[in-house]
């Protein structure tokens, strides 16, 4: 479904990934970690079109999505959130919901001004989707609140909400625990699992917190200095010498 | 009924100025004060769109409203008058009547495609960078008009009186009054239906977060591009309302000055409210008529309430409100397009 051939991205002089690969069938669950700096980021901004690679493939359902702009990547079905949440802080909920649905109105500039039926038929239609989805992830009740006085847990859960307006296959969450504490972490793994079973999404996780990635995702890369050090499932890369080198730093003998 | 109160509130208004105008209760004083504020209402909720609703900061808007001024004048006075740059008169005079409101479209739509000048640098700029460009198109235009002497140059353009009294002799209405309250409808109708719309709720997201806008399926160019040239094509318009009032125009009406008035009256009533830019656009022309009597003292006096302004009340009259959420009672009379 997915698939990333030699991916190779460089600032200046400096290579931010080289050489990536990665084949995703379709409903995997997969992680992406590395220490701070290893260009993680990077892999997910060169998918949704913010840099374009300068080498390599990359393919959604067979058809190559580099050199497309970042909705167009979206209409293809890859959604993401952000490291630090982006949300749309001065509109409601709902808003951002109903506006992450541009991909497919069903209207045009003229029905807007016109008020034409199939205009309102269709903002019906959008209304409803984002009604239905702030039901599904019980943020109903938080509806017409501006999104900036949300608290931090909830900021994400409508985060996540917002990209699956998108109607992605492809999920990308880039470091989803970040800034969350113990209790907080549970309910998104929980979240993150019921998810990917109701929506029958491929997920792929960029995280630092390493019981979230060991205990959800069922394939690990490794990357350090943009480089794909190792690979394979929890428990290979947990015993991986060269993983525990990059994060804890060589043993002295 | 709810649906239709605020088109009735409307209509109401608008037939109880032109009745006035007509039966000559309104002196010709009077009249022109209203047609101001209706010229300044259009180009202060079209300004709202770019620099309210999409967070940009465009301070050229006089340069977009010469366009349509010049486009619209040179148009009717070729049609509809015998002159000495385009000679005998295409059309008689009273085909005005029915052509006029056209004329202002395309009056418009040549401002809309000049606002270009600025939509598409916008996608690579933002910010303080974009509104030197804003600032440069003016400049631009202005200068550009300066220097066509065949539609006279700095020495300005006349002849638009003639038409308009051509309808007039034709059948005797307030004309003036009737466009200008027509497109003071249009514009305000254009701005709301689009930023209500899940459409032009895009242009918030870019205001809001332009990235995120742009990753989650809003097609930023797209967007940008609309807000822009709707923005500039309705200051066409106004420029063009503009000319025919006053009969004569020229390039130094439609300065930096001229901008910085509209940028005045957005930020009073509030970014990103239309019925703020709506209520400071009516209190501004007021003001401005009433302080007359101090002259030059008068750009003193304005300006120190836009410092107070600033200093006790940044977000203005109304700042991302609309009236219906200061006063929820009149929710009653108008509808609510946000509720679903």
């Amino acid at each position: 479904m997915f698939e990333i051939r030699s991916l190779t991205h460089s600032f200046g002089g400096l290579k931010a990934v080289s050489n990536f690969n990665l084949l995703l069938e379709g409903g995997e669950m997969v992680g992406l970690i590395g220490p701070n700096g290893a260009g993680k980021t990077t892999v997910f901004n060169l998918i949704c079109g913010i840099y374009q690679p300068t080498q390599g493939e990359i393919q959604m359902h067979g058809k190559n999505i580099i050199g497309l702009l970042p909705h167009q990547v979206t209409a293809r079905g890859i959604a993401r959130t952000f490291q630090n949440i982006r949300l749309w802080p001065n509109l409601t909920v709902l808003d951002n919901l109903r506006i992450a649905q541009h991909y497919d109105l069903g209207y045009g500039l003229l029905d807007v001004f016109f008020q034409t039926y199939r205009f309102s038929d269709s903002e019906k239609k959008i209304k409803l989707t984002a009604k239905k989805m702030l039901t599904i992830m019980r943020l109903q009740k938080y509806a017409s609140e501006l999104t900036k006085n949300l608290p931090y847990g909830l900021k994400r859960r409508v985060e996540i909400a917002r990209a699956l307006m998108t109607q992605p296959r492809l999920l990308l969450l880039d470091e989803p625990a970040a800034g969350m504490n113990l209790q907080e972490k549970d309910d998104l793994i929980e979240l993150i699992r019921w998810i990917r079973k109701e929506f029958h999404l491929t997920i792929w996780i960029i995280e630092h917190e390493m019981r979230l990635v060991m205990s959800l995702c069922e394939f690990i890369q490794v990357l350090n200095f943009g480089e794909t050090i190792a690979q394979g499932t929890p428990k290979e890369i947990q015993n991986n010498p060269q993983v525990i080198e990059a994060y804890l730093g060589k043993e002295e003998d | 009924m709810k649906r239709y109160t605020g088109y009735l509130l409307s209509l109401l208004i608008f037939l109880l100025l032109i009745g006035l105008s007509w039966a000559g209760w309104l002196d010709s004083y009077t009249q022109l004060v209203f047609m101001f504020m209706g010229v300044n209402i259009i180009l202060s909720t079209s300004l709202n769109l770019v620099n309210g609703y999409m967070g940009e900061f465009s301070c050229g808007h006089a340069g977009f409203m010469a366009v349509g001024a010049y486009v619209t004048s040179l148009l009717t006075v070729w049609f509809f008058t015998p002159g000495s740059i385009f000679g005998p008169n295409l059309l008689s005079p009273q085909w005005a009547l029915i052509l006029f409101p056209f004329l202002l479209l395309i009056g418009g739509l040549a401002a809309a495609l000049a606002g270009l000048m600025v939509a598409i640098p916008s996608f690579r700029t933002r910010g303080d960078y974009l509104a030197i460009i804003t600032l440069a198109a003016n400049y631009i235009i202005k200068s550009a008009i300066e220097n066509i002497q065949i539609i006279g140059g700095a020495r300005g353009f006349m002849g638009m009186k003639r038409v308009i009294n051509g309808m007039e002799n034709f059948l005797n209405l307030p004309w003036m009054m009737i466009w200008i309250g027509f497109f003071v409808f249009f514009s305000i109708l254009m701005i709301h239906r689009l930023v209500t719309s899940t459409y032009g709720k895009g242009i918030l997201a870019i205001r809001e977060d332009e990235i995120a806008a742009e990753i989650m399926g809003v097609n930023t160019r797209k967007t940008k591009m609309i807000a822009f040239m709707l923005s500039s094509g309705l200051a066409g318009i106004a420029g063009g309302l503009f000319a025919h009032i006053l009969g004569y125009i020229n390039p130094g009406s439609f300065t930096i000055m001229k901008s910085t008035e509209a940028l005045v009256m957005v930020y009073l009533g509030g970014m990103g409210s239309l019925s703020g830019s709506v209520l400071s656009a009516i209190l501004l022309t007021l003001m401005l008529e009433l302080l007359r009597p101090l002259q030059v003292f008068k750009w003193v006096v304005v300006p120190l309430i836009l410092f107070l302004l600033m200093l006790f009340r940044p977000e203005g009259l109304l700042g991302h409100r609309e009236l219906t959420d200061v006063f929820p009672s009149l929710r009653r009379f108008f509808r609510n397009n946000e509720g679903g």
